[in-house]
């Protein structure tokens, strides 16, 4: 079996995780959040520091080459990590966040005007949702959503034709996996339909980088956001990639340094490629870590962990789901690894404190997700959420400490 | 365990009996409190006696034990008081929260949420139903 081989295997090379919380050895599951590092990305983070820095393409001195070496190296790490065909269409950000709000203002202010439509699902984070909240107030665009139906989370795609061609619509952006509902969004499906109606699209992969296969190429999309902390790198640094096709009439982001190639006190141009979107010194230990984190994925693999997640996904589900008064959000089948759910009456934060005391570490709250909730008539969920670090026995931990919290609360 | 000094006994009977849980209709004032981080919401009612005491206090709202149980009982104990008292309570039960070796005169029940000192994450969950009662006791319209 794939399944808890791949704990066996990696496990040990996660430091934080051998250690006890409050008397108990620490449950991680609240990867989506956050995962944890491998010794390789801590590491060379370190070497780094040690043996490389210096700032990136300015010094004509030696670590200044090395840096900016371990630097571009890392961009290329990450188009083949996402199986773009160049260098060129990967731009560093400070994580999902960023590379969302970089396009909805370059691209956004370029491309949307009164009349035109940016339609986003309703189960994006507030990453996918604000940026484009501010895009259409800017630009005069509305901003339209594609229904969430029921706990399950269904999105009916098949109404997305009718949906692009009914109106104006120049933008879709949706995320790949919902970190809420934990369900899998049909990508390839969705952009080949966006593409035949000339829409561009931006898939949010904070929550699939790090846990499925992507190529670009194949999903056929024009943009492609994710962050660095959500798949073994480091925080303050993710990674968006571009269509070369779109990319190259953006506008820049931010003005300063890095960016320019001629200056003067009147005016500036801007250099080309992926550095006109980069202004000032960069996350550059961010992106060498980065660079290490996505080597040591691809050496585990990463259908290797998608078969991981769907089955922890599942096995959670079906233990959890025996839990009374338990209400599971998102499918019982084709789930990704994070399952949110309430418990009877009893609160979200309140569970989450009660688990901590045993040394599970979970999620509590909207998760980003507040209208989301809203519909669904739910305030906050506890949310539990695996990697390929993660076991079936943990699970079973995860569901004794709940069983026990039923009684404390008295749900 | 630390986890009972959190929801001891009290806090926990009120989270599950909150007193004076529902509204008040107008002329009662109403003020809400929103916890961003959690979604939580409550909206505590007052309406006043003519001497300017709270004659009245109700609220409603879903929010956690530590929340509802601190709002239950902060309802418990600002009946009778005038708005300067009512305040004053207010102050002194955040500041027993926050600090250290302070006077815990008038708090009386309010002391059950000792447990949130090791828990500073929930003092958000603790004090929102007291910013509340300040928004109502300092709005004009019900």
């Amino acid at each position: 079996m794939v399944v808890n081989s791949l704990a066996e295997r990696y496990r040990a090379d996660f430091p934080i995780l051998d250690q006890k919380v409050n008397g108990f050895p620490l449950v991680y599951l609240d990867n989506a959040a956050s995962t944890q590092h491998p010794n390789c990305v801590i590491d060379e983070i370190a070497r780094y520091y040690r043996e490389d820095h210096a700032n990136v393409h300015r010094g004509i001195h030696a670590l200044s080459s090395r840096s900016t070496k371990l630097y571009e190296d890392a961009r290329a790490r990450a188009a083949r990590f996402l199986g773009a065909a160049s260098a060129e269409s990967i731009i560093f950000t400070r994580g999902t966040t960023e590379g969302i709000n970089l396009v909805a203002t370059s691209w956004g202010t370029a491309h949307l005007g009164p009349g035109d439509v940016i339609l986003i699902t309703e189960m994006e984070h507030h990453a996918n949702l604000i940026p484009w909240q501010i895009a259409a107030r800017r630009t005069g665009a509305s901003l339209h959503y594609l229904a969430v139906h029921g706990d399950e989370g269904t999105i009916d795609w098949s109404d997305l034709e009718r949906l692009l061609s009914q109106n104006r619509v120049r933008l879709l952006a949706f995320t790949h996996i919902s970190n809420s509902l934990g369900c899998i969004n049909p990508v390839q499906a969705i952009c080949a339909t966006a593409r035949r109606h000339g829409v561009t699209t931006l898939v949010d992969a904070a929550q699939s980088a790090g846990h499925a296969p992507i190529n670009v190429q194949e999903l056929d999309c024009d943009f492609l956001v994710f962050s660095g902390h959500k798949c073994c790198g480091p925080t303050g640094i993710g990674i968006l990639y571009g269509n070369p096709a779109v990319l190259d009439d953006m506008q820049p982001y931010q003005f300063g340094g890095e960016m320019i190639s001629r200056v003067t006190y009147e005016s500036a141009d801007w250099k080309p490629g992926p550095h006109r979107f980069e202004a000032g010194t960069p996350h550059i230990a961010g992106a060498i870590g980065l660079n290490v984190a996505m080597d040591y994925l691809e050496t585990i693999g990463r259908p290797a962990i998608q078969a991981n997640d769907h089955h922890l996904g599942e096995v959670a589900y079906e233990r959890l789901s025996c839990l009374p008064g338990i209400r599971i959000l998102g499918p019982r089948r084709e789930r990704a690894g994070l399952i949110s759910f309430q418990l009877g009456a009893t609160h979200a934060h309140d569970l989450v404190a009660y688990a901590d005391q045993f040394g599970i570490a979970l999620r509590g709250g909207h998760h980003c997700n507040q209208p989301l909730m809203r519909k669904l008539g739910l305030q906050a969920t506890a949310r539990a959420s695996f990697y390929f670090y993660n076991t079936e026995s943990e699970i079973d931990r995860l569901v004794e400490v709940l069983e026990a919290a039923i009684k404390y609360f008295g749900a | 365990m630390e986890i009972d000094e959190l929801y001891q006994t009290i806090i926990l009977d009120h989270s599950k009996r909150p007193r004076n849980f529902g509204e008040l209709p107008p002329p009662a004032t109403k003020g809400e409190g929103y916890n961003p981080s959690c979604g939580d919401e409550v909206v505590v009612f007052i309406s006043q006696s003519p001497q300017g005491t709270i004659e009245q206090v109700r609220f409603t709202g879903q929010a956690c034990a530590i929340c509802t149980a601190s709002t239950s009982l902060m309802t418990t104990q600002v009946k009778g008081k005038t708005v300067a008292e009512a305040l004053g309570l207010k102050r002194t039960f955040i500041d027993f929260l926050t600090q250290d070796a302070v006077p815990t005169t008038g708090l009386g029940n309010l002391q059950a949420l000792a447990g949130v000192k090791k828990f500073p994450q929930r003092l958000k969950c603790a004090t929102l139903g007291w910013h509340a009662l300040e928004g109502a006791l300092k709005s004009n319209v019900g």
